[in-house]
């Protein structure tokens, strides 16, 4: 686990995936987001943390290109975004499968939507609902199964399309508390092992201190990013002891103190 | 659990004509006959053939206007759900359309149109279209946007998003639309052969009565409900195979 480390040392803060530059968002006259600029190094998760209302999914989706900011531009892979492209992929918080569709299907949607053929998209689809442990459940719907599962199913569909990118929007808010300690562990695993870049919405502080590489503060109305944190010191002792870290334990506290004033 | 329903269906057929055949057998009315009664006239006018004659003209009318409802019906309410613009323009006249008195309606039609397949093709089409076009563009209004916009995330066409998200999510208002409209059909089909010209089904009721044979006529009329009721089941049977994951049951189970 001493890789993100070591990562960090060779490559500079230039390498980034994705950069959000002076982003300003209004609905009417509510300022959403405001003059927000971001970077996130490739390679790595960072977590876009705070309060409700904060502007982190409209942020999220800005980069998504789902949403068109007011002013403001966004890089990915130094090319700017003007709407959803094949290098971002995104991991929905209410899971958005379709409902009348297999599990099969439902992976291999974003796939079927970029022409692949089906036996081909079928092949690929079929290895993701393996690697995130669903294997057997291909011909299954959606009601049949369980949020976390359902959750499963999102994110095999958004690796599928082998974006460098993944887009998750509190993917993991839905789910119960056993099954988020679970995806945040598999998490930390497809950090390491898929060469992606994540960009991971959170309202919980903890959840953002384990799984991230970076966080990024931020504060409402208009949302701006207070603080960028880049804990370092326990991302190598393993999963198990992360939680009890002291590092790990300061970095929750120090973040908490600085929110607890912004909840209401 | 298959095997369950199905008896719980055989056994309220059972307690529905057990009631007709009673309320027959008092009898309520002398116009009233018995279900048996009903049933021999039914067989008499099967192995004649004179049904099957008859329903070779109700027919005509019923399936050209059911198929131009749920075309149309779909398409309009499809482009309704899509635009506001179509929305303001058109669902007023659906919404006027449904609560038409049509049985006042049906002389302005043969006026303009004559005694013709024409003029009942057109009560078919007012009874069957508007709940098809009002379910079909409530439906798409309402598709969830969350899987609109993971469609559109995972780079989907709008022609994708019409027919592979918007139509799919929509189908079991749409399908529920099309069974109550193709039900209306079928009334408006016997309400035109029995209001604009006597032909078909609609002649066996009229001629029936008009010379006191009541078996004829309720065979007549039995026999229209139970074509009915298989053409419902069909449909439902096509909306499983088609969309299999929205299969949730139905109470008609």
């Amino acid at each position: 686990m001493a890789m993100p480390q070591t990562k960090h040392a060779f490559e500079t803060a230039t390498d980034n995936a994705v950069a959000v530059r002076n982003v300003t968002k209004n609905y009417g006259e509510t300022e959403a987001l405001k003059n927000l600029t971001l970077e996130f190094p490739r390679g790595e998760l960072t977590s876009l943390l705070g309060p409700s209302g904060c502007g982190k999914t409209t942020l999220l989706k800005i980069i998504a290109g789902l949403l068109e900011p007011t002013s403001g531009e966004i890089e990915v892979n130094g090319k700017p975004v003007t709407g959803p492209g094949p290098d971002r992929a995104f991991v929905f918080q209410d899971f958005a499968l379709l409902p009348w569709a297999s599990v099969m299907r439902n992976v291999a949607f974003g796939l079927e939507l970029r022409g692949v053929a089906r036996s081909e998209r079928e092949d690929i689809a079929a290895k993701y609902i393996k690697d995130v442990g669903l294997a057997g459940f291909e011909a299954s719907f959606p009601h049949e199964l369980s949020g976390g599962m359902r959750q499963r199913v999102g994110l095999a569909r958004a690796l599928s399309v082998d974006a460098q990118v993944l887009l998750m929007d509190e993917p993991f808010s839905a789910v119960d508390e056993q099954t988020r300690r679970k995806f945040q562990e598999d998490l930390l695993m497809l950090v390491q092992n898929e060469n992606k870049t994540f960009i991971f919405v959170t309202h919980s502080i903890e959840e953002a201190v384990y799984v991230s590489d970076q966080i990024a503060i931020l504060l409402p109305r208009p949302s701006r990013v207070s603080e960028v944190i880049r804990p370092s010191g326990f991302r190598d002792k393993g999963v198990d002891n992360i939680r009890r870290d002291t590092e790990y334990l300061d970095i929750v506290d120090e973040i908490w103190a600085s929110l607890r004033s912004y909840v209401e | 659990m298959q095997y369950r329903s199905q008896l719980l269906k055989l056994l309220s057929a059972v307690i529905v004509f057990g009631a007709w055949e009673i309320a027959g057998r008092i009898p309520v009315s002398y116009a009233f006959p018995t279900f048996l009664e009903s049933m021999q006239a039914l067989a008499r006018m099967t192995f004649d053939g004179s049904l099957f004659q008859a329903y070779g003209e109700t027919l005509r009318p019923l399936v050209i206007g059911v198929a131009i409802s749920a075309v149309l019906g779909i398409g309009l309410g499809l482009w309704i759900g899509l635009s506001s613009v179509f929305d303001w323009l058109f669902s007023p006249i659906f919404i006027v359309m449904q609560a038409a008195p049509l049985a006042a309606l049906i002389p302005i039609l043969v006026m303009a149109y004559g005694i013709g397949l024409t003029s009942k093709v057109f009560v078919v089409c007012i009874m069957a279209m508007p709940v098809i076009v009002l379910n079909t563009s409530g439906a798409v209004r309402n598709t969830p946007s969350s899987i609109k916009e993971m469609g559109r995330s995972f780079l989907a066409s709008d022609r994708d998003v019409i027919l592979k998200i918007v139509l799919p999510a929509a189908s079991p208002i749409i399908f529920s639309g099309l069974r109550l409209g193709i039900s209306a059909g079928f009334i408006g089909a016997i309400l035109a052969e029995l209001k604009i010209t006597p032909t078909g089904v609609g002649d066996i009721i009229t001629f029936s009565r008009s010379i006191a044979d009541y078996p004829s006529m309720y065979a007549a009329i039995f026999s229209i409900i139970a074509l009915a009721v298989l053409f419902l089941n069909l449909l439902e049977m096509l909306e499983n195979t088609l969309f299999e994951g929205n299969y949730r049951g139905y109470a008609s189970d």
